[in-house]
C-alpha cells in the first residue's frame, strides 16, 4: 500500500507494508541512509528524527501511522541554524570518534534546544540521556551542546 | 588481538616484518612497500610518486590511508605521519580509504593499540620518500643541487634566490623518478614537526555531521537485496532440519536456504538465510522459521555451573603452572599473616554501535565482491576465498568505515555469511544485517575469570609471596589467548616469591579480544588484591606500588614466538603514578561522602595511572564523580584531539563495564539480548574525567586500549575507601553496598 509521508518538506510516496518502520522505508526505499539502525527497540536514539520537531525513534515507528505530520532527518539537519550551529560545534569540538551514533545524538540535540534555548549541564543530561554513544564521547557532546547554548546561532 | 591476527600469513614482498605478541606486546620493525608503483609493473601514473601519495596539478595531495577505521581515528593519523615529512600543506591533503590490498600497503588491521608503532617509522618514510622526489624534481628543473633547497607547506623553496615551485607543478617529474631507499631518506627532528602534535579533526567528520553514506552499513548498491541469517541460539549447535515454507510465503521475500557450515564460528556456521526486499521484510519472515537444531552436550551449560565448577577447582591444585619465582612455600609457611581473597568476572560482548553487517556481490565469472566493515580484511579475505574455493585474487575486498569495532569485527563471521549468501544469488548484490540481537547473542565475547589469590606478609609487615590460581576457559583442549595469562603480569618479578597457576573449563561459547584483552580482567584482579595487601600494611596502594618499583631495573625484553616484547619499565610507571597522585591532590583524601581509589596498569605498551573519586548512595548506588588519568605512550602525542578522545573514551566504557555489563549464559545460549538488559554507560553517568600526558623518550605508541584497564579497580578501590566494602566480583553487585 502506498503511503505519502511529507520528508524535508517533500511529499515522498512509500509503496511499503503499512507496520514497516520509518527507519526502513527511509533506508531502504529512498536510500536516505544518515537515520541509523542501533538497536531496533527505541533503546539507544541512533535513529532519532524528528516528527513535527519531536525528536522520535525512527525503529519503533510504522510509516502508516506518521500520517500528515513532518518529518526531518539528519539529511535536512543543515536548513535550521540550530541545526548547522550544532554540526558546527560538533566539529569544532571534534565530538565523535566512530561517529555512527552521531546523526540521531544531533538531531536529539537539535530538539533540546528548539524547545529549550539555554539548557544546563543537568538539562543537558537529561536529553541527551536516550542516546547511546559506544565510543563514549559523552563529554565532548556536553560540551558542543553548552557552546551553541552559550553562543547562540546567530553566526551560523 | 585474535589468534587470528597473530597467525596472518604475510606476503615477503611487503616486507613487512612486524610480529604481534598474544596479549598485545609487539616488535616494531617494518618497512613499507614503497616501491609498490614499480613492483606492480605498471607505468607510472602522473603525479603519482608512491603507493601512499599522489599530488595533482593543482597542488592538493591525496594520501591513502591503509588501516580499517573504527573510530580510532587511524585514518587521520597515519596520514599525518605521512603528511609531515612531505612538508606539505595539510589544508591540500585529501585522504582516501585504501582498499585491502597488502602488497600494496602492508598490514592493514585494527587492533591490538598496534597501529602508532608499527607505522610511526614506516609512515614518516612513505612521506620523507616522497619530499625526497620532489626537491630532486625541483633541482632538476632549476639546474641545481637538492641540498640547496628546503621545503614548506607543499612549495620547494630555494633559500638564496628566493624562488619557490608547488609540488603540484613538480609532481609529474618527481613520479618519473626512482623511488628512494626508505632506510636511507633523512626523517625529521622532531623539534620540526608542523603536523605531527596538532589537534586535527576527524577527517570524515564534516562528511557523518550531514548523514552521509560512509559506514559499510551504508553501502548501496542497484538492485541490492537484504539478508538476514538466523543461527542455533546454543553455542556449538548444528542443524538438522528446517521448514522454510512460512518464511518463504511472506511478501517480499524474495527466497530462503539452508547454509550448511563448519564446526567453527569464526567461519560459517549452520543457519537459514532469508532474501528479501527490504531487512525489515527479512527479518520478519525470520520469525516463521522452524527450525531443529542438535544442541548436542551445549545444552547444560551456564554461566551458573561455570561459576560452581571454577569455584570447586580454586580449590584444588592448578592444572598448569604460569609462573614461579622464588620459594613461595616459605614465604607462607613463614608468614606472619595470610591474605587470602577470590576475585571474578563475567563474560561481555562488544556492541559495537553499528552491528555486524557485510554487503555482498558474487559476479558471474565467480568473482566475489565484498564491502565489509572489518578491523582484519586478511583473515576474512583468506577465510572467503576458501570457502567458495576460490584463488585470492577473485575475492575483492573494500574496507568502510566502522561504527565501533572493539575487537569484534576481528572475526569475519559476518564477511563468511555474506559471502556464502551472495554465492548463491549471482549477479545480485547482498546486504547481509544482523539486529542487535543477533549481535548480543553471536558475539566472540570477553571470557569470564576467576581468580584464588593468596599473600604472604611477614613479620615486619612486608609482602613475602604471592600465590594465584586462574580459573579460565578452553575450547578443543586450547586456552584462546584472550582467555590467557602469561605469569608475568605485574607484580611479578616485583614480589620475590610469587607463583601463578591455572586451571581451566571447556566451553563452545565462542571467546575473542575485547578492548585491552586480558589487561581489562587482570587489572582489576591484581590491583585490587594489591590494595587489600596494602591496606592491611596500614598504607595506601600508591605507596605499596612505589615501593615495589623503587629502585628496580628495566625488565628485559621478552622473546616470544612473535617477535621481542619491550620489557616493564618501573621508571615510566613510578612517572605516571607521581603524575596521577598530583593531579588527584591524592593525599588531601576525598571529601566527606566520597572515597578515593588507585589503579595503575602497564598494557599494550603503554603505562597509565588513575584515580577516581566516587560515592555510593544508601542504597548501593555508585557514581563516579571524577577521574584522573596519567598516561605514559611515548615521546609524541601524534593527534591530541584523538588521543584525548580514545583516553576519555575508553576510561568511561572500562567505568560502564564494572557498574553494569555482564553476559550470562543460561542452557548454552546468552540470555541477554539488548540494550536494556545489556546496558551501556549513559551520559548521565559521566564524571568529570582529566587526562595528562607524560611525555618519555621512547617512540610512540598506541591509545586505544591501554587506559582502560587501570580505571576498574581504581573504582573498585574508591569504593572500598568510601564503604569499607571490598568488590570482588564484576559487575558491581549493588545489593552488597547498600
Amino acid at each position: 500500500m502506498a503511503h505519502k509521508v511529507k520528508i524535508n518538506g517533500e511529499t515522498r510516496e512509500l509503496d511499503v507494508p503499512e507496520d514497516m518502520p520509518l527507519l526502513w522505508a527511509l533506508r531502504g526505499e529512498l536510500g536516505m541512509v544518515g537515520t541509523k539502525f542501533g538497536c531496533g527497540k527505541g533503546l539507544c536514539g541512533a535513529c532519532t528524527v524528528h516528527v513535527d520537531g519531536v525528536a522520535t525513534r525512527s525503529c519503533s515507528l510504522p510509516v502508516g501511522s506518521v500520517g500528515d505530520k513532518e518529518v526531518t532527518t539528519i539529511e535536512a539537519l543543515a536548513e535550521t541554524p540550530v541545526g548547522r550551529a550544532l554540526q558546527q560545534a560538533w566539529l569544532d569540538e571534534d565530538v565523535m570518534q566512530c561517529g555512527y551514533c552521531q546523526a540521531g545524538q544531533l538531531m536529539n540535540a537539535t530538539a533540546l534546544l528548539n524547545r529549550n534555548p539555554k539548557p544546563d549541564t543537568r538539562q543537558i543530561d537529561a536529553a541527551m540521556s536516550g542516546n547511546i554513544c559506544r565510543c563514549a564521547c559523552y563529554g565532548r557532546i556536553r560540551e558542543a551542546i553548552a557552546q551553541v547554548a552559550e553562543k547562540g546561532t546567530a553566526n551560523v | 588481538m585474535s589468534e587470528t591476527a597473530t597467525s596472518v600469513k604475510l606476503n615477503r614482498r611487503t616486507l613487512l616484518k612486524a610480529g604481534a605478541v598474544a596479549g598485545g606486546g609487539l616488535f616494531l620493525s617494518a618497512t613499507m612497500p614503497f616501491a609498490a608503483r614499480a613492483a606492480a609493473g605498471a607505468a607510472p601514473e602522473a603525479g603519482t610518486l608512491s603507493a601512499f601519495v599522489t599530488i595533482a596539478p593543482d597542488n592538493t595531495i591525496t594520501i591513502v590511508g591503509k588501516n580499517p577505521e573504527i573510530g580510532q581515528g587511524i585514518k587521520t593519523m597515519l596520514p599525518m605521519l605521512i603528511a609531515d615529512e612531505l612538508d606539505a600543506d595539510w589544508d591540500l591533503v585529501r585522504i582516501e580509504q585504501a582498499d585491502f590490498n597488502p602488497e600494496k600497503y602492508g598490514f592493514q588491521f585494527a587492533g591490538g593499540s598496534f597501529a602508532t608503532p608499527m607505522n610511526w617509522i614506516p609512515m614518516r618514510q612513505v612521506g620523507a620518500s616522497a619530499r625526497q622526489m620532489l626537491l630532486e624534481a625541483a633541482a632538476h628543473h632549476w639546474g641545481t643541487a637538492p641540498s640547496s633547497l628546503r621545503t614548506e607547506k607543499s612549495r620547494v623553496i630555494e633559500p638564496e634566490t628566493g624562488r619557490s615551485i608547488t609540488y603540484g607543478e613538480l609532481a609529474a617529474q618527481a613520479a618519473k623518478s626512482s623511488v628512494p631507499d626508505p632506510e636511507k631518506v633523512r626523517l625529521k627532528d622532531p623539534k620540526d614537526f608542523t603536523i605531527i602534535g596538532r589537534a586535527i579533526g576527524g577527517i570524515d567528520s564534516p562528511r557523518i555531521v550531514k548523514g552521509e553514506p560512509i559506514f559499510g552499513v551504508d553501502t548501496q548498491l542497484p538492485g541490492m537485496k537484504y539478508a538476514a541469517f538466523e543461527r542455533a541460539p546454543v553455542f556449538g549447535a548444528r542443524l538438522v532440519s528446517a521448514d522454510l515454507a512460512a518464511a518463504q510465503a511472506v511478501p517480499g521475500v524474495e527466497d530462503v536456504f539452508v547454509l550448511k557450515g563448519e564446526d567453527n564460528p569464526e567461519g560459517l556456521i549452520d543457519g537459514v538465510a532469508i532474501v528479501a526486499n527490504s531487512w525489515w521484510t527479512a527479518n520478519k519472515a525470520r520469525e516463521q522459521l522452524k527450525i531443529e537444531w542438535d544442541n548436542g552436550q551445549w545444552a547444560s551449560h551456564s554461566s551458573e555451573k561455570y561459576d560452581a565448577k571454577a569455584r570447586e577447582l580454586m580449590q584444588g591444585s592448578p592444572a598448569k603452572t604460569l609462573a614461579s619465582d622464588g620459594d613461595v612455600d616459605a614465604a607462607f609457611s613463614g608468614a606472619a599473616k595470610v591474605l587470602e581473597a577470590e576475585y571474578a568476572y563475567p563474560f561481555l560482548a562488544h556492541v559495537a554501535m553499528e552491528p555486524m553487517n557485510c554487503t555482498a556481490l558474487c559476479h558471474d565469472d565467480g568473482k566475489m565482491e565484498l564491502w565489509a566493515p572489518t578491523q582484519i580484511p586478511q583473515s576474512g579475505h583468506g577465510g572467503v576465498a576458501k570457502m567458495l574455493n576460490l584463488p585470492p585474487e577473485k575475492v575483492i575486498v573494500h574496507l568502510t568505515r566502522m561504527g565501533g569495532g572493539f575487537g569484534r569485527r576481528l572475526s569475519n563471521d559476518f564477511m563468511h555469511q555474506a559471502a556464502a549468501i551472495a554465492a548463491k544469488k549471482p549477479g545480485t548484490p547482498i546486504q547481509l544485517i544482523w539486529s542487535r540481537e543477533d549481535d548480543v547473542r553471536s558475539d566472540f565475547y570477553r571470557p569470564a575469570g576467576w581468580h584464588r589469590l593468596r599473600a604472604a606478609l611477614d613479620d615486619s609487615g612486608k609482602l613475602a609471596g604471592i600465590d594465584g590460581h586462574f580459573v579460565t576457559f578452553e575450547t578443543g583442549g586450547e586456552v584462546p589467548m584472550p582467555a590467557s595469562m602469561d605469569g608475568s603480569e605485574f607484580p611479578a618479578k616485583f614480589v620475590p616469591n610469587m607463583r601463578y597457576g591455572q586451571s581451566s573449563i571447556d566451553t563452545r561459547v565462542p571467546m575473542g579480544s575485547l578492548r585491552a584483552p586480558r589487561s581489562n580482567a587482570i587489572a582489576f584482579v591484581l590491583q585490587s588484591f594489591l590494595d587489600e595487601i596494602a591496606h592491611e600494611q596500614g598504607r595506601d596502594l600508591p605507596a605499596l606500588m612505589l615501593e615495589l618499583l623503587a629502585g628496580r631495573e628495566k625488565l628485559p625484553d621478552a622473546k616470544t614466538p612473535f617477535g621481542v616484547q619491550p620489557g616493564f619499565d618501573p621508571a615510566r610507571a613510578t612517572a605516571v603514578i607521581n603524575k596521577a597522585l598530583a593531579m588527584s591532590d591524592w593525599k588531601a583524601g576525598a571529601p566527606s561522602g566520597r572515597g578515593k581509589g588507585f589503579g595503575f596498569y602497564f598494557s599494550h605498551l603503554g603505562y597509565f595511572a588513575e584515580v577516581v573519586e566516587a560515592s555510593v548512595s544508601a542504597k548501593g548506588q555508585v557514581q563516579p564523580h571524577h577521574v584522573w588519568a596519567a598516561g605514559d605512550v611515548g615521546s609524541h602525542i601524534i593527534n591530541p584531539h584523538g588521543a584525548m578522545n580514545q583516553a576519555q573514551g575508553a576510561i568511561i566504557d572500562g567505568l560502564g563495564q564494572a557498574m553494569a555489563l555482564a553476559v550470562n549464559i543460561e542452557g548454552g545460549a546468552v540470555s541477554q539480548s539488548n540494550f536494556h538488559d545489556y546496558q551501556l554507560p549513559r551520559i548521565t553517568m559521566v564524571p568529570r574525567i582529566e587526562v595528562e600526558f607524560v611525555k618519555s623518550d621512547n617512540p610512540p605508541t598506541g591509545l586505544g586500549e591501554p587506559a582502560l584497564p587501570p580505571v576498574i579497580p581504581a573504582l573498585t578501590n574508591a569504593i572500598f575507601a568510601a564503604t569499607g566494602k571490598r568488590v570482588r566480583s564484576l559487575p558491581i553487585d549493588r545489593s552488597l553496598l547498600g
